[in-house]
């Protein structure tokens, strides 16, 4: 009779089984905190409660296409740029509560163990921000095209959207630059400390402090040129050069150096802050 | 002599202080002893060769692999256990074992199954759903040493594995690397400053002090290099006899309330400790020969530096 294979053996064995290349890491530090986010009642409460301007914008949308006298209602490009910016408020409360992504393993002394196994600091930051792409993409891109797709098919013709054939290119592209911005600057302010309250009161006093200076060096100079300074209204410049709402209130090269700068800055702090060993001197 | 770790004239530096200065060693295949006092350069050595911090000049090099070109193809072979406190926040233990499974390259199935497999190996079978945070000091240790074997790596780094635990937790540690290293075949290279730990699991040492190599070599044969160890207690003013010792060029450690450790060189015996006595109006009331422990060795080496 041959030998029943063992259920359990409780020493120690060789591995001799198929190990993946490296390089696909982030995958499973992305997929590892999704899972671990969504689990969460907290912040799945947060997720859902960040879809209701979507369901207000459906029922508009759906009343304006099937009653005339709510035509006033119909949805016009400016439509989606509106529910995008009014998304900017979820994507603030979303990312305070992921503040902690790599603050918490700042607390735990994570970074060395991640960091000695074999993935880049690279890997470890890329992983991180997919989750917070994802979440933020999530209240943002996908609701907006679904509205799009919802305008389509209550209307019952594709007339919106071809004579708006830039709108599909401009949810895609205004969503990225929103939560790219939001994630990048997040996982920067995470970096810096352990405690992820902090890196949230960071968060907020940062886009907070920003909006009241601008409105402090507007009232002062009766100039809007200090607006560059606050990313809500770097944001809003980008959102109607992109949606063609009219002249941005920054000129758009300045924006988009705005843009280029706060993720630069937040790459530059994620350079010097990710590391296993902190050497300072 | 096959070896797993090589560095050729490596310095690293900490801003203006120097951590290790142009050290050259060998790491052999099996279990190697990292000894040297705190702050002796031994957790900068294993964050050189994971590739945490860059020399200032020297070459490294890791299952011939160079850490400079390598490091991430090292890393995937190597397990490593920090001296520090370190988890992954929010996770059970077989949850966090198998995720550094997964991290390390194994398919998520494999990385599971091994996750429980290594928890039942390290003795934390029974405590592998408890949350890390619940840990205490001692489990914390076997987990470190759990997440660095999940992926089986070709060659362990053990930071002070038993910091930080009681006797007897200290006692199984210490049974769990002689058995990695002896039974299961893994390298592993131990740093730690307890001696005891060292003397327990290694077959070979490497003696950092202040940063330089201090000694190294098989401990049997470090233990038996040229002198003869003897336990010696003295009565009288032992300053003179002990100074003379020195100016001879006979090592001695201890005194007080212990007997001293003296280390005749081989071309002399005991009776030239009774001589020098004599001479310095000391009287030796107990003389008992000894064998060398990898404490001689280690002091002799730190006094050498």
């Amino acid at each position: 009779m041959s030998a029943e294979p063992l259920i359990h053996d409780q020493g120690y064995r060789r591995y001799s089984g198929r190990r993946h290349p490296h390089g696909s890491a982030w995958t499973v530090i992305a997929r590892n905190h999704i899972r671990a986010t969504v689990r969460q009642r907290r912040i799945l409460a947060l997720l859902v409660f960040s879809w209701v301007p979507f369901v207000v914008r459906a029922v508009q949308i759906y009343v304006a296409s099937s009653f005339e006298q709510a035509r006033f209602l119909a949805a016009t490009p400016q439509t989606f740029r509106e529910f995008l910016m009014q998304q900017s408020i979820f994507v603030f409360l979303v990312s305070m509560a992921l503040g902690g992504l790599i603050a918490d393993d700042r607390r735990a002394n994570a970074l060395q163990l991640y960091l000695s196994k074999p993935l880049t600091r690279v890997e470890y930051i890329g992983g991180k921000l997919v989750v917070l792409l994802v979440f933020l993409l999530g209240i943002t891109l996908i609701p907006a095209l679904m509205l799009l797709l919802l305008q389509t098919m209550f209307s019952g013709s594709f007339a919106f959207v071809t004579s708006n054939l830039f709108l599909l290119p401009a949810i895609v592209l205004f969503s990225f630059i929103q939560s790219l911005v939001s994630a990048f600057a997040l996982l920067a302010l995470s970096s810096l400390t352990g405690s992820r309250r902090f890196v949230a009161a960071m968060y907020a006093g940062i886009v907070f402090f920003t909006s009241a200076l601008v409105q402090i060096l507007r009232v002062m100079t009766g100039s809007r040129a200090w607006a560059w300074l606050s990313p809500r209204d770097v944001l809003d410049a980008v959102a109607t050069m992109v949606f063609r709402g009219g002249t941005p209130s920054i000129p758009v090269p300045v924006a988009l150096l705005a843009i280029a700068a706060i993720v630069a800055g937040s790459i530059a702090i994620l350079e010097r802050r990710v590391r296993a060993v902190e050497v300072i001197g | 002599m096959n070896v797993v770790v090589s560095l050729d004239r490596v310095s690293v530096r900490y801003g203006q202080q120097w951590a290790l200065r142009e050290v050259t060693a060998s790491f052999p295949a099996g279990a190697v002893g990292l000894l040297g006092p705190n702050g002796a350069g031994k957790s900068t050595l294993l964050r050189a060769l994971l590739g945490f911090v860059s020399p200032e000049h020297g070459d490294m090099r890791v299952l011939d692999l160079d850490v400079n070109t390598a490091p991430v193809a090292i890393r995937g072979r190597i397990g490593y256990m920090p001296e520090t406190d370190a988890h992954v926040p929010g996770m059970n233990a077989v949850t966090f074992v198998a995720y550094c499974g997964e991290l390390a390259g194994l398919p998520r199935q494999d990385a599971m199954q091994r996750a429980h497999e290594v928890l039942y190996y390290v003795g934390l079978g029974e405590a592998r759903y408890r949350n890390l945070e619940t840990y205490s000091t001692g489990m914390k240790q076997r987990i470190k040493l759990a997440q660095a074997l999940v992926h089986d790596p070709d060659l362990l780094f053990l930071d002070e594995p038993t910091n930080g635990m009681d006797p007897r937790g200290r006692d199984e540690m210490v049974a769990l690397v002689r058995d990695i290293a002896h039974e299961k075949g893994l390298n592993l290279i131990l740093s730690s400053h307890l001696l005891p730990d060292v003397e327990q699991t290694c077959d070979h040492v490497v003696v950092l002090d202040k940063g330089r190599v201090a000694a190294q070599g098989p401990i049997a044969a470090l233990k038996g290099q040229g002198a003869h160890v003897y336990e010696v207690r003295v009565k009288g003013d032992r300053h003179p006899f002990v100074a003379a010792l020195a100016a001879a060029g006979v090592e001695c450690h201890g005194g007080d309330d212990e007997p001293m450790r003296v280390f005749v060189p081989e071309d002399r015996d005991a009776q030239y400790l009774f001589q020098l006595a004599a001479s310095h109006h000391v009287q030796i009331r107990h003389l008992r020969p000894s064998l060398p422990t990898l404490e001689d060795v280690f002091a002799q080496a730190v006094n050498e530096t």
